[in-house]
């Protein structure tokens, strides 16, 4: 892997929600479908890099630039993708994935590169289209933050990186936990005080 | 135990036929009893007394899921084989008593599906006749598609396009036709199981196709109606039973086996459901494994046999049994 190792990120063994993710490889299938953001990308370049020019025709890529950044669209649009389009937010991006694979066929592939909150979303919109698991390939990049709801009043709260977090709707304390629902896309965030709501916690920044 | 130590008595309450090579039995509880239910795909073994010989035979039943007062069965025959299918042609009669297994089902619908895809070839439409209408009952799309030999031939094919239009179509060799497989399942939307029973050559293609067209191993379901091939008579040593018996030409070991009073698990007696996997405790010779259940590295490890379907060449061979 060389020199990537720096944005590999190393993801802590714990309970079962808790996703765990691999290495894109492309597989046998009748369309590749990908959605990275600006973390994600290099993940898509690398593969689709390797693949033969006539499989470009089975190639669609949506992309979620960080603002301001252009480098990686211009790389990612030399791929020579059939479809490639790129859109500000993560649900812009997974809603036009909805429409892509509404019309989608038996055989067709899911890669989904880069930060938890995009991959999560991008399993979840592959499933509700009736993509098989197997089909749907994860690789993490980038960022630990998390997507956490709030158990209470159903919040999502995007980019926790702190342990816990203050809910900005209802302003409890949360615990964020690694019981991750795979149908929001999102970890759980429990009142880590509620026996007594006085009680100080120290919030540390642990999802880097 | 295995599922046909529970036999139910029947009586066969209609014999049809459907073409020269096709015959359908009806079958009703003996006292009229409500038989077990089952759904689409599910195979029921008959037991079939021929003077001094028993022989069980699994059939798939036709009937629909939602008639649990007569099973159907369609029976092809074949003169090749060791006389169960000819048993059934000849001698069995409208009022005549026997005995069936309760249904197994190895070949069910996946209930997840957004759209089941089925492909039968010749008698391999027997299954999908109880799942169409099961489908159809629960409202979940479908589409048939079946090949036979000849226009003669193709059971049922024509009730089966009136009852269920667009959602067949029909395929017959002596006409040059033939299904596009390639073509039919690049096209099927998200979310679709296929389904094939047929001659190995058919379930193989579709296998091969949809997997190199990347369909999920889970979404391709298959049936062989795998019967125990003959072969040479061999010698068999059963370890704990302290016995040695010979499995005739004819006979599977599976038959032998119990013939001779030894317990065995069995199920589906056509080497898919593993039931009958029994360990193998020397072997010096080679074994035939003819089932669709151990993988190549139990194979080549000649440590297990299915015995319903798979025979023995060689000096010894002796069974934890
Ligand atoms: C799950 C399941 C469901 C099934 N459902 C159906 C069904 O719905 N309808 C149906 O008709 N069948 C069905 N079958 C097949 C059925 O069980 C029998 O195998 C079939 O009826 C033939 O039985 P048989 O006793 O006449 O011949 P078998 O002895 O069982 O032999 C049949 C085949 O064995 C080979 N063979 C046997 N003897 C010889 C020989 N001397 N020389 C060369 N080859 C030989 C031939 O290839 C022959 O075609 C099903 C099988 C399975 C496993
Ligand atoms: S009885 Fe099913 S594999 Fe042998």
């Amino acid at each position: 892997m060389g020199p990537a190792t720096m944005s590999e990120s190393i993801i802590e063994e714990s309970i079962i929600s808790r996703p765990t993710y691999g290495t894109l490889k492309i597989v046998p299938g009748l369309a590749h479908y990908f959605l990275a953001d600006a973390s994600g990308a290099e993940c898509v370049i690398r593969v689709v890099q390797e693949m033969p020019r006539d499989m470009m025709e089975k190639v669609h890529i949506l992309y979620v630039p960080t603002p301001g950044e252009a480098a990686l669209i211009t790389s990612l649009y030399a791929l020579g993708a059939k479809r490639f389009e790129h859109f500000p937010t993560i649900e812009e991006a997974v809603a036009k994935l909805g429409s892509w694979l509404s019309d989608a066929k038996m055989g067709s592939q899911l890669y989904l590169a880069g930060t938890e909150g995009l991959v999560g979303q991008g399993v979840a919109k592959g499933e509700e289209c009736g993509l098989d698991h197997t089909a749907v390939q994860c690789e993490h990049r980038g960022s630990l933050a998390r997507r956490v709801q709030c158990v209470h009043c159903k919040t999502m709260i995007e980019d926790v990186t702190t342990q816990p977090v203050k809910c900005p709707s209802c302003d409890l304390l949360l615990l964020v936990r690694d019981h991750y629902s795979r149908r929001l896309a999102a970890f759980q965030g429990v009142c880590i005080n509620a026996e007594d709501p006085t009680e100080e916690v120290e919030i540390k920044e642990v999802f880097k | 135990m295995s599922a046909s130590d529970h036999l139910i008595p029947v009586v066969v309450s209609n014999v049809v036929e459907v073409n020269p090579i096709i015959k359908r039995f009806e079958f009703k509880h003996v006292n009229g009893d409500e038989l077990p239910a089952f759904s689409g795909g599910a195979h029921i073994v008959v037991e079939m007394i021929d003077d001094d010989t028993k022989r069980k035979n699994p059939y798939s039943l036709m009937s629909s899921p939602f008639e649990r007062d007569q099973y159907a069965i369609s029976v092809r025959r074949d003169d090749t084989g060791r006389g169960g299918s000819k048993f059934m042609h000849e001698q069995v009669r409208p009022g005549m008593e026997m005995k069936i297994s309760a249904p197994v089902n190895l070949f069910s619908l996946d209930l997840r599906a957004r759209k089941h895809l089925m492909i039968a070839g010749g008698i391999g439409i027997t299954p999908f006749i109880a799942q169409m209408d099961q489908a159809d009952k629960l409202g979940v799309p479908f589409e048939l598609h079946y090949a036979a030999r000849s226009v003669s031939q193709a059971a049922y094919m024509d009730s089966l396009a009136d009852r269920f239009g667009d959602h067949v179509s029909c395929y017959c060799d002596d006409q040059g036709e033939s299904v596009d497989l390639e073509m039919l399942l690049s096209n099927q939307p998200l979310g679709t199981h296929v389904y094939v029973c047929g001659p190995k050559g058919m379930i193989e293609r579709v296998v091969e196709t949809a997997t190199a067209l990347g369909w999920p191993a889970a979404h391709v379901h298959f049936e062989h109606f795998l019967a125990p091939p003959v072969g040479e008579p061999f010698e068999v040593h059963l370890a704990k039973a302290g016995i040695d018996i010979t499995v005739g030409a004819e006979q599977s070991l599976l038959e032998a086996v119990e013939a001779s009073g030894t317990p065995i698990n069995c199920m589906c007696r056509g080497g898919a459901c593993g039931q009958c996997e029994t360990v193998v405790v020397a072997c010096d010779g080679e074994i035939m494994h003819n089932d669709h259940w151990l993988d190549e590295e139990q194979r080549a490890a000649k440590q297990r046999i299915m015995p319903c379907v798979s025979r023995f060449r060689g000096k010894r061979l002796e069974l934890d049994l």
